[in-house]
Parts: C-alpha cells; sequence; structure tokens
C-alpha cells in the first residue's frame, strides 16, 4: 500500500448573474420619523451576508452609519420582486437595485434638510455620523432624525426611494451564437493537493492555495468566510456528496447523514486564500461578489490532483473511493504523474 | 395511553410537564416547554444540531427519551448566556464569523460548551474531536474551530 500525493490546478472565469429573459432586482427604502431607514427586499440571504452588504451599501450611499439601516427581506408579500439568490448575483444585482433606491431617497432627504436649514440642497453634504450640514460649515447641521420629523410632519414629504437594476435579454446571434450572458466576470485560481491511497481508493485533502478576483470585496471577513466556507462544500462535490449513488435506482440513495457523505471538521486542511480587488465598472462601489465561485474550481483542482498522484482520470462526480479503486485496477496500478 | 409527568430543571429552572410515551427530549423542549435553541436537523443523531447537556454531558435530544431525564439538569443554548452578556463562547462565534446559515450553530455551541467545560484549555485536536459529531455545510468548520480556540484562550485571536 502506498499513499501517494499529487496536485492539481483549476481556473475560473465566472459570469456574474445569470441572463435568461432580462435579470432585474428591486429596492425601495424609506425612512422612519427615527432617521433610521428601512430596505424593502425579497431577496435571500442564506447566511452568504447579502442582508449585511446591502445595509453597507445603504448606509454608504446614504451617507448615514451603518447602524441606523435595517434591511427587511426574504418576504415577498413585503419587498419588492427579486429574481433571487443565486447565480452568484446578489451583491452585483440587488446591491446595484439598493444603491439606486438609496440614492433617490438620499435626494428626498437633501431636499427636506435644504428646506430647513434654508440653503440650496446643491451645498449641503452628510457626515455619515447621521447629520447633514453646508459643505465649509459643519455648525450649520440638522440630524437625519430632524429631517426625518420634519419631512413627515412639517414638509409632508417621503423620504424614500425606488431602485430596479436590471442586466436586459441579450439575444443570440444566430449566425454565430454570441450573446452576452453577464456584464462582469470575477476569476480565480486554485491549486488542490491530495494523497490518495491506492490499496482503499481514500483521498485525502492536503491542502488548498487559491486566489481571488471578485471586484471590491465590500465586506472583506464575509467574503473570507465564504471563500473558505465554500471551499469545502466543493470538496463535498468532488468527493463526498451525491444523492444518487446508484443512479437511476433511487431506492439505493442515501437515507441519512450516515450515508450521505460529507466533510466533517476532521477532514479539512489548510487553505491559504488571496484576495484581489479589481472593482467592476458596473458593479456597487466595484463589487462582484464571490458567489458560487467559491466551490467551482476546487472540483477540477481535486480531479487534477487526483489525476496527478495516481494517474487515474475520474469524470464522474463524486470521486468516491470505488471510483478511485476500480480506475487503479483497470489500468494495472498507480501510475503517479510527474510532480508539478 | 396516558401521560406521564415529568418534572426536570431546564436551565436551572425546575419545569413540570406531561409527555406522552416515546417523546423524544427535543420534542419536549421545543414544543412542550418552548426552548427553540435545540434544533431539529436529521433526527436520527447524524447532525448534531439537537445538542445538549444533561447533567453536564453532551446528549442528543433527538435520540434521548423525554421520561429518561426526569429529576436531572438539562442545558440548552438558550441557559448559556449571563443576563443580557453573551457567552465567551458565543461572543468568539460572532467575532470569528464562525455561522453563516446558523443552523448548526446551537449544537456546535453546546459541544464546545461541554469540551471547556470540562478542559478549558483544549489542543486544535481536542476541539475538532469535540465537534466531529455535528456537521456544517456552510463554514468548513475552520472558523467554528478557531472561535472554539479564540475562547479558550479568553477572546485573544488565534493566528
Amino acid at each position: 500500500m502506498t499513499r501517494h500525493r499529487g496536485r492539481g490546478i483549476a481556473s475560473v472565469n465566472y459570469p456574474i448573474g445569470m441572463n435568461l429573459g432580462g435579470d432585474p432586482s428591486q429596492a425601495l427604502v424609506h425612512s422612519n420619523p427615527s432617521g433610521k431607514f428601512t430596505v424593502a427586499l425579497s431577496s435571500i440571504d442564506l447566511g452568504q451576508g447579502m442582508k449585511s452588504v446591502t445595509r453597507q451599501i445603504c448606509a454608504e450611499t446614504l451617507g448615514v452609519p451603518v447602524e441606523d439601516v435595517y434591511v427587511d427581506t426574504a418576504d415577498s408579500d413585503t419587498g419588492p420582486h427579486c429574481m433571487g439568490s443565486f447565480a452568484s448575483r446578489g451583491t452585483h444585482r440587488v446591491g446595484n437595485a439598493v444603491m439606486a433606491a438609496a440614492r433617490e431617497a438620499r435626494g428626498v432627504m437633501m431636499e427636506a434638510a435644504a428646506e430647513e436649514l434654508e440653503v440650496n440642497a446643491a451645498d449641503l453634504e452628510t457626515d455619515g455620523r447621521g447629520n447633514i450640514h453646508v459643505k465649509g460649515a459643519p455648525h450649520r447641521s440638522i440630524s437625519t432624525k430632524d429631517v426625518a420629523i420634519a419631512a413627515q410632519f412639517k414638509q409632508g414629504k417621503t423620504i424614500s426611494g425606488r431602485g430596479i437594476f436590471l442586466v436586459p435579454l441579450s439575444d443570440v446571434d444566430p449566425e454565430t451564437g454570441e450573446m452576452s450572458p453577464a456584464t462582469c466576470y470575477a476569476h480565480a485560481c486554485l491549486v488542490a493537493e491530495v494523497e490518495v491511497d491506492d490499496e482503499t481508493g481514500e483521498v485525502d485533502m492536503v491542502r488548498m492555495d487559491s486566489a481571488y478576483e471578485l471586484g471590491r470585496a465590500l465586506n472583506p471577513r464575509l467574503v473570507e468566510q465564504q471563500l473558505v466556507g465554500g471551499a469545502w462544500m466543493g470538496v463535498s462535490h468532488a468527493l463526498f456528496e451525491t444523492p444518487e449513488p446508484y443512479y437511476p435506482e433511487p431506492v439505493h440513495g442515501p437515507r441519512d447523514f450516515v450515508e450521505y457523505q460529507m466533510p466533517g471538521p476532521g477532514d479539512i486542511c489548510p487553505h491559504d486564500i488571496a484576495v484581489l480587488e479589481r472593482p467592476a465598472p458596473d458593479g456597487p462601489f466595484g463589487a462582484k461578489g464571490p458567489g458560487e465561485m467559491c466551490a467551482n474550481p476546487v472540483l477540477p483542482a481535486v480531479a487534477n490532483a487526483i489525476f496527478n498522484a495516481v494517474g487515474v482520470r475520474i469524470d464522474d462526480l463524486p470521486i468516491t473511493p470505488e471510483k478511485v479503486l476500480r480506475a487503479i485496477r483497470a489500468q494495472g496500478g498507480a501510475r503517479p504523474q510527474p510532480r508539478r | 395511553m396516558a401521560k406521564t409527568p415529568l418534572q426536570f430543571s431546564h436551565n436551572g429552572r425546575d419545569v413540570a410537564i406531561f409527555v406522552d410515551g416515546g417523546t423524544n427530549l427535543l420534542v419536549a423542549l421545543r414544543e412542550l416547554i418552548g426552548d427553540m435553541t435545540p434544533k431539529f436537523g436529521c433526527g436520527q443523531g447524524g447532525c448534531g444540531t439537537c445538542s445538549v447537556l444533561i447533567d453536564g454531558e453532551l446528549h442528543l435530544s433527538c435520540l434521548t427519551l423525554a421520561e429518561t431525564i426526569a429529576g436531572r439538569s438539562v442545558e440548552t443554548l438558550d441557559g448559556i448566556k449571563d443576563g443580557p452578556n453573551l457567552h465567551p463562547l458565543q461572543r468568539a462565534f460572532a467575532d470569528n464569523f464562525a455561522a453563516q446559515c446558523g443552523y448548526c450553530t446551537p449544537g456546535m455551541l453546546m459541544a464546545a460548551k461541554a469540551l471547556l467545560d470540562r478542559n478549558p484549555q483544549p489542543s486544535r485536536a481536542e476541539v475538532v474531536e469535540a465537534i466531529s459529531g455535528n456537521i456544517c455545510r456552510c463554514t468548513g468548520y475552520e472558523p467554528i474551530i478557531n472561535a472554539v480556540l479564540a475562547a479558550a484562550s479568553g477572546g485573544r485571536a488565534r493566528a
């Protein structure tokens, strides 16, 4: 029995969002009499941090503290339409919609403040701490709370904004088949190192090294969190998970977490991540977002690493010990490839 | 079938309920006591999100018959904070971004608490062992392991 080390690499050029009939998302922003703001969405935060990121985007655009923004989401009864949380589109599509809505709300807020301060709205700026003041004259100031109260009870204005971001349908060229499915692309490269046991067919992860280019990282800790966790979702797809191990006979499928295999805390390995920021011209504050890309390059990198380790090319996921062992036997033993 | 009267300590408070024979502790806690912090994941002991402490020991509440805890002390995530202050483990989970969707978090926290209660300075391997009965689909475990180690070292961040 020998354990063979192998290294595999994969790169991904990842479209942000999808385009099958146009890809819109909407957002509504309004102020409450307390001077706090509510963002109404129907997009779902599955734990990837969309609530945090849209909150940051709204606060930054309005020029108010992030604590003054509440994001109400995940209910299509109360929020405007969103295509959904998929295709790595949340930060880019929903973020842009929130930005547009916040920009409109900010316009009304500045008009209302101008009326209270008896100045021109163009001469006003926000300080990001909950105040609006005359440029160059910070003492000529009013709090966003007082503006919200004045707008509601004196001026009869609603400080609110509507936002939609639409990537329109891209027609397919009938001659060439060419289309533009996305407006911006994120990129990544991942190197996986594995150890393959040629007697049991088991594959252990040894380490991962990756570089991700995803526009501006609006919340660097959330980006890191998503990349760390998403890589293990990728490993799980590559080596463990399948609802139909003996397709097409579903009766033999896994029934519980003993049979439906996933990596446990003892299976993980070091993963060094470099995040490169090249802001997207049409992203909210330059963001594209990590999204599904955090899992995608892991699968081919692991498959390539297994080939590098024992010389078998498995093109059917997940790469279970049984498949590795059968392939090693079929070629008459492990054939380690030159180490790259 | 007649219900069985059952008394036990729930997060330090004495409770008395009537349970049907065969009711598991998870159902008793969630539906009869209203403590929603232990989650229902698989109902088969495979995922760990229903973990609670019984007399200080880690147990899967979905596999524990409610009647077997008569007179014993049950501790759930709902009881680990100190008044308005988060437990050091909860603080460390937040600081280390150790939750994404959050469904495994109650079980992870109870498994970690069981570890730190008996071993306040665990090694990394001991943390991995302690949470090995708990499945997480989002975080890749790394931030959870780091959070437990950070809580053990008094909140100081670890490299």
